[in-house]
């Protein structure tokens, strides 16, 4: 249905290279996320897909055709906008049946499609409505609504989720999510929250700068980043990075542990540290920790800690979870195969 | 703002514009109707009497009125469509990111801020005159005859003239409201397979609904009381060809020198006025609820 394959894919604003070339293949189904920091190229990226910005150069195949030249509309691609995009002035129901109609089906056709998709998003209560007198969620949906209708090779979500209150989020996330299950079409997501590529892809496309840093599964950019940025990126509190005297024992130019990685004891340890501020939340315990030697680091321990500012105490990586860089940031092998 | 001292405050303090304000509209409207009861010609001062509805009678069966009533509908009514049309066109060229766009807007913007009665006499003197004008030269140039503007179409003529006038500034409202239209939506739109010509219709345009109801609104209020083009160009001729109501109340007044039938003109313009008003707000100012 929608495999997409991108080659050497390069994008130029006058003389600024957004895009210097990327090189992507999507497979059919798959749930891809593009996430990286604001600025980073992800919705340029997902725009050159869609065919709303012409490439400079390179190759978009859809199913083994290239479609880089192609009219949007003649991609057969869907796409969600983060401003969702609804036409004020047409109720639900015709926002839903525009590209029905511009691509010329019948009423009945029109109807039954219109009726399904709402059925399944739950809007059959709404079709009557305007935006306008919708909830931020309802416009989501009717977002949604109008690209699953199209019957498209790959669902594009530009940043979707990102005018929703955090409770409506997390649901929305859930409900896509349901929905790619239901649906099993290809679906591009873009986002900068790196917990929604966490939980909702089957591959996370980590960019900066226009280029890719990693493309893997979540957990594979999390237990195995290929470089000191995707390690930083990906996990949230983020990784600490120690150089001195723990990378010398790991023989390489820093370390990198995650905040859940360090064992945290107040009698004995490999680093002495005092506590700045610590955040209880019940299940688990943040601390914003100060070391002599390696200034300001994060610790996650799981349950209560029994930790106040000021307090001694003293951390252990894990031996077996450190991640090793070497001076450019590129991740050395892991330290027990090494 | 919600005390009970603080909204006594606020109308006491708002009270003498508001007592200005009315006896500004109030003083001159309720003279104008008193005098469009009497009997009251300047060329016979001193003769003033009450005769009743007698000068209304005269004034809607003359059949100037109904000529000049005609007159004004058609003059709104074409340059209406000019404008609002000519605007859409021309905002959507301003809206697009060409060359030399800043000068071109503020040319197409400019003959706005000229009087009318200067507008007439450039269009009168250098434009139209079939002697010496520009259209006069063009069309020597092409080997035709040179049109008499005012003496063949007049009425075109006026309307050509107060269009050129009127267009900057529905060109203005409707540029502003172009530029408001969310980018997403054109896209959304191309995503869903609608072409340039689709993406107007069912896009552009439902969106430009408030913009041109406001350009209506507003011009009719105006066009309804075109004058000076009309003053300086035709003198309302030739015969009655381009008289307006505000025409026909001048000549009435100034140069019949009769107040109560140029009153009474007066009160029936305001009545027609009200109409046309009260049937544009109940046909398209439901657009401005949204």
């Amino acid at each position: 249905m929608g495999a997409i394959r991108l080659e050497k894919v390069k994008k130029t604003f006058g003389t600024l290279d957004v895009i210097p070339g990327v090189d992507l293949e999507i497979n059919d189904g798959e749930f891809v996320v593009f996430v990286g920091p604001s600025g980073c190229g992800k919705s340029t990226l997902l725009r050159l897909i869609a065919g709303l910005e012409d490439v400079t150069d390179g190759k978009i195949k859809i199913n083994g055709v290239d479609v880089a030249n192609e009219a949007p509309a003649k991609r057969g691609l869907s796409m969600v906008f983060q401003s969702y995009a609804l036409y004020p002035h047409m109720t639900v129901f015709n926002n839903i049946a525009f590209g029905l109609k511009m691509a010329g089906e019948s009423k009945d056709v029109i109807n039954d499609k219109v009726n399904n998709a709402a059925k399944i998003l739950n809007l059959t209560d709404y079709l009557d409505r305007r935006p306008g007198a919708l909830s931020g969620g309802q416009r989501q949906r009717v977002a949604i609504g109008r690209a699953i209708v199209r019957n498209p090779a790959a669902f594009l979500f530009d940043e979707p989720l990102s005018n929703l209150d955090a409770a409506l989020r997390v649901n929305m996330r859930l409900e896509i999510t349901g929905l790619h299950q239901e649906l099993k079409t290809t679906m591009i997501y873009v986002t900068h929250d790196q917990v929604e590529a966490m939980t909702m892809a089957d591959k996370i496309v980590v960019l900066q700068a226009g280029r890719v840093e990693q493309v893997g599964k979540p957990m594979d950019l999390y237990s195995k980043p290929a470089n000191k940025f995707v390690a930083g990126f990906i996990g949230s509190p983020k990784m600490n990075f120690l150089g001195g005297t723990q990378a010398a024992k790991y023989d390489c130019h820093e370390i990198g542990v995650r905040p859940e990685h360090l064992v945290v004891s107040t009698e004995q340890g490999e680093i002495p540290a005092t506590v700045k501020i610590a955040e209880h939340l019940g299940a688990e315990t943040y601390l914003h920790v100060n070391s002599d030697e390696f200034g300001p680091m994060t610790v996650r321990a799981t349950g209560e800690m029994p930790l106040s500012g000021n307090d001694k105490i003293f951390l252990t990586p894990e031996q077996d979870r450190i991640h090793r860089f070497d001076a450019n940031g590129l991740a050395l092998g892991h330290p027990l195969n090494a | 703002m919600s005390t009970r001292a603080s909204t006594l405050t606020g109308r006491i303090m708002s009270a003498p514009s508001i007592i200005v304000l009315f006896l500004w509209m109030a003083v001159p409207l309720g003279m104008t109707i008193y005098f469009s009861f009497l009997r009251y010609n300047l060329l016979a001062p001193g003769t003033e009497e009450w005769i009743g509805t007698l000068n209304y009678e005269f004034f809607l069966t003359d059949p100037a009125f109904f000529a000049s009533l005609a007159n004004t509908l058609i003059l709104v009514g074409s340059v209406l469509v000019i404008t609002i049309v000519g605007g859409i066109l021309l905002g959507l060229m301003l809206d697009q990111p060409i060359f030399g766009r800043g000068i071109l807007r503020l040319l197409v913007i400019a003959p706005f801020f000229i009087m009318p009665t200067v507008n007439a006499l450039v269009w009168k003197n250098l434009l139209m005159d079939p002697v010496s004008g520009m259209f006069a030269w063009l069309a020597s140039l092409l080997g035709l005859p040179a049109i008499d503007w005012f003496t063949n179409a007049p009425l075109t003529s006026i309307i050509i003239m107060v269009a050129w006038q009127w267009l900057p500034f529905a060109v203005l409202i409707l540029l502003t409201a172009l530029q408001s239209l969310d980018r997403d939506q054109k896209e959304a739109a191309q995503m869903d397979g609608a072409g340039p010509l689709s993406i107007f219709f069912y896009i552009t345009l439902p969106h430009l609904s408030r913009a041109i109801t406001v350009v209506v609104l507003i011009e009719t209020i105006f066009l309804l009381t075109v004058f000076a083009e009309i003053f300086v160009t035709t003198g309302g001729g030739p015969g009655l060809a381009t008289t307006n109501i505000a025409f026909l109340v001048y000549t009435q007044a100034l140069l019949q020198f009769d107040v109560g039938g140029a009153s009474a003109g007066g009160i029936v313009a305001v009545i027609l006025a009200n109409i046309v008003a009260i049937f544009l707000i109940r046909l398209i100012g439901k657009n401005l609820d949204k």
